[in-house]
């Protein structure tokens, strides 16, 4: 016969015992995952990667040259269009709008686009650029990257910038400074590790989108630079070389997978890293 | 009606028939109040919460227009201008009178681009006159030695009592010609309290002074006059040592005697 408190530790361990493993089964996916992209993706690695371009199947000769740089203008063009507005509208309704019922309105359509499917802002941009153009182009991924990647922005920056004191503001003003300076000179500076990281989060949001490319850039499986034809991306080429049935296009499918996996988890990383930073002040 | 003493000394600010109604709210939070504040004294607000001191002091550099909706009527004359007109120059206003805040207030940059700022703020940009007058300025706040060998530190790593010098410092360095106190040192500890009392008696020399505070004790040790409000109204302003040994008004009497507040 057990005794109420027995009873009391045998349940508790019960509960310990299955958060415990619950826990361990979370991670360990998180594990094997990354394990397998690491031992396929490591394996695929070599100089050709970075310095080859695509090939048809059975040419030893390939890489990803062409997604790299894609990748990289689609990206980073998304970034410069992206972070701009992003931050000037986070500034806007920090700053400007405040409670108003503009600004509210805002961040409430700002946080249904930060939960809308990929695919469908893809499916947007195929229908006022991609359609009107007759074609698909590079333009016209970055500016589905860059809507996906606005409200991630606008929202870090306005709650950062709303985390500065108002005190702090009020003494800038009280020394006799104009608007423009408090915001730029005192805010910006008070917000400054949560805006980075902000921006930080917003591009390895859309570094890792294949849905909205397939609808704007396409695919190219040459190095193509210019923005207003196809252009390749780390993830659709990706995508059609894991499932093509050619064994050294799944490798160049494996190598993808790892360098973008990386690229992510270390803007995560960085990220982090600041923000601890702040906090450890 | 107010009991108001006579002031001895020059007039520096003048408060006529001010009314001061916050953005939403149905009644006004200062009624019909009328107070002189001498120039070179410090004058001092004490009241228990709530009974319109801080809204008071935050109406001299018009600081409530940060916030929309609130609405002053009848006048504050400083250098016989009217300060609450709408046509009032507000970053000039603020220039001449400066303001210390209730916790310390140091912007996320170096000690020295902190007292600079407001300096800068006025365009000064030679660099010899701007590392004079920051000097000079943290010396008057009695802080220079304590940071003389880190002027380039983040301020944010001083003490609450280094940081409130600092902030001191930073007002001063503009050369106003009025400061607000707002209860500068509830948010520090006994020793800092007593440098920044010692500081704000300096400081008189030069300008105007006048300090809210929860204390009457420090409203006591540091200030000339004292004014006691009472639900928006002013009830008494008198010599200090007068007002607090042989207050006129029965409300202050009771007020300074801990029937209330």
């Amino acid at each position: 016969m057990m005794t109420h408190t027995q009873k009391r530790k045998l349940i508790n361990n019960i509960v310990m015992a299955l958060s415990t493993l619950s826990a361990l089964i979370g991670i360990g996916f998180l594990f094997w995952i990354l394990g397998v992209l690491i031992y396929n993706g490591v394996d695929a690695l070599n100089m050709n990667i970075f310095t080859l371009e695509g090939a048809p199947p059975g040419y030893a000769q390939s890489g990803l040259k062409h997604a790299l740089i894609g990748q990289l203008y689609l990206v980073g063009i998304a970034t410069v269009i992206g972070v701009p507005l992003g931050i000037l509208a986070g500034t806007y309704l920090s700053e400007y709008g405040q409670k108003s019922r503009l600004a509210e309105t805002i961040r409430d359509i700002s946080d249904i686009m930060m939960s809308a499917p990929s695919i469908v802002i893809g499916a947007f941009v195929y229908a006022i650029v991609v359609a009107p153009m007759g074609h698909f182009s590079g333009w016209a991924g970055s500016i589905a990257l860059t809507i996906i990647m606005l409200p991630v922005i606008l929202r870090t920056t306005d709650d950062m910038l709303q985390l500065v004191p108002s005190t702090l503001r009020e003494a800038a003003f009280a020394l006799g400074a104009p608007k423009y300076k408090v915001i730029l000179q005192v805010v910006y500076r008070g917000a400054k590790a949560g805006i980075l990281t902000g921006i930080l989060l917003g591009i390895a949001r859309v570094g890792g989108e294949t849905a909205p490319l397939l609808f704007t850039s396409f695919n190219d499986n040459f190095l193509n630079t210019d923005m207003m034809e196809p252009m390749a991306s780390l993830t659709v080429t990706m995508y059609n070389y894991a499932t093509s049935p050619y064994d050294d296009w799944q490798k160049l499918g494996w190598a993808a997978a790892f360098i973008l996996s990386m690229f992510i988890l270390g803007l995560n990383i960085i990220g982090r890293i600041i923000i601890m930073k702040r906090k450890g002040r | 009606m107010a009991t108001i003493v006579d002031i001895k000394e020059d007039i520096a600010l003048k408060v006529k028939d001010f009314e001061f109604t916050y953005a939403g709210a149905p009644a006004p939070s200062i009624k019909k109040l009328n107070m002189p504040i001498a120039k070179n004294s410090i004058t001092a607000l004490i009241g228990p919460s709530g009974c319109g001191k801080t809204t008071l002091l935050r109406s001299f550099n018009r600081i409530h227009d940060l916030y929309p909706g609130n609405k002053y009527s009848g006048e504050i004359l400083f250098h016989d201008r009217n300060i609450l007109s709408p046509k009032e120059d507000l970053i000039g206003l603020r220039i001449q009178i400066g303001m210390i805040f209730q916790k310390p207030t140091a912007f996320p940059m170096s000690i020295f681009d902190n007292v600079a700022y407001g300096m800068k703020l006025q365009g000064i940009k030679n660099k010899t006159e701007l590392a004079d007058r920051v000097e000079k300025a943290l010396q008057d706040a009695a802080i220079w030695k304590e940071v003389k060998d880190r002027l380039k530190h983040d301020a944010n790593g001083l003490s609450g009592g280094q940081q409130q010098r600092l902030c001191i410092a930073r007002a001063i360095a503009v050369e106003p010609e009025v400061l607000l106190f707002d209860e500068p040192t509830s948010a520090l500890d006994p020793i800092s309290t007593t440098g920044i009392e010692e500081l704000v008696v300096e400081l008189k020399e030069r300008v105007s002074i006048i300090i809210v505070t929860h204390n009457m004790q420090q409203a006591a040790r540091v200030s000339d006059y004292t004014g006691f409000m009472y639900l928006g109204e002013l009830i008494e302003l008198g010599n200090t040592e007068e007002l607090f040994v042989n207050p006129r008004e029965k409300l202050t009497e009771e007020y300074i005697t801990g029937k209330f507040g």
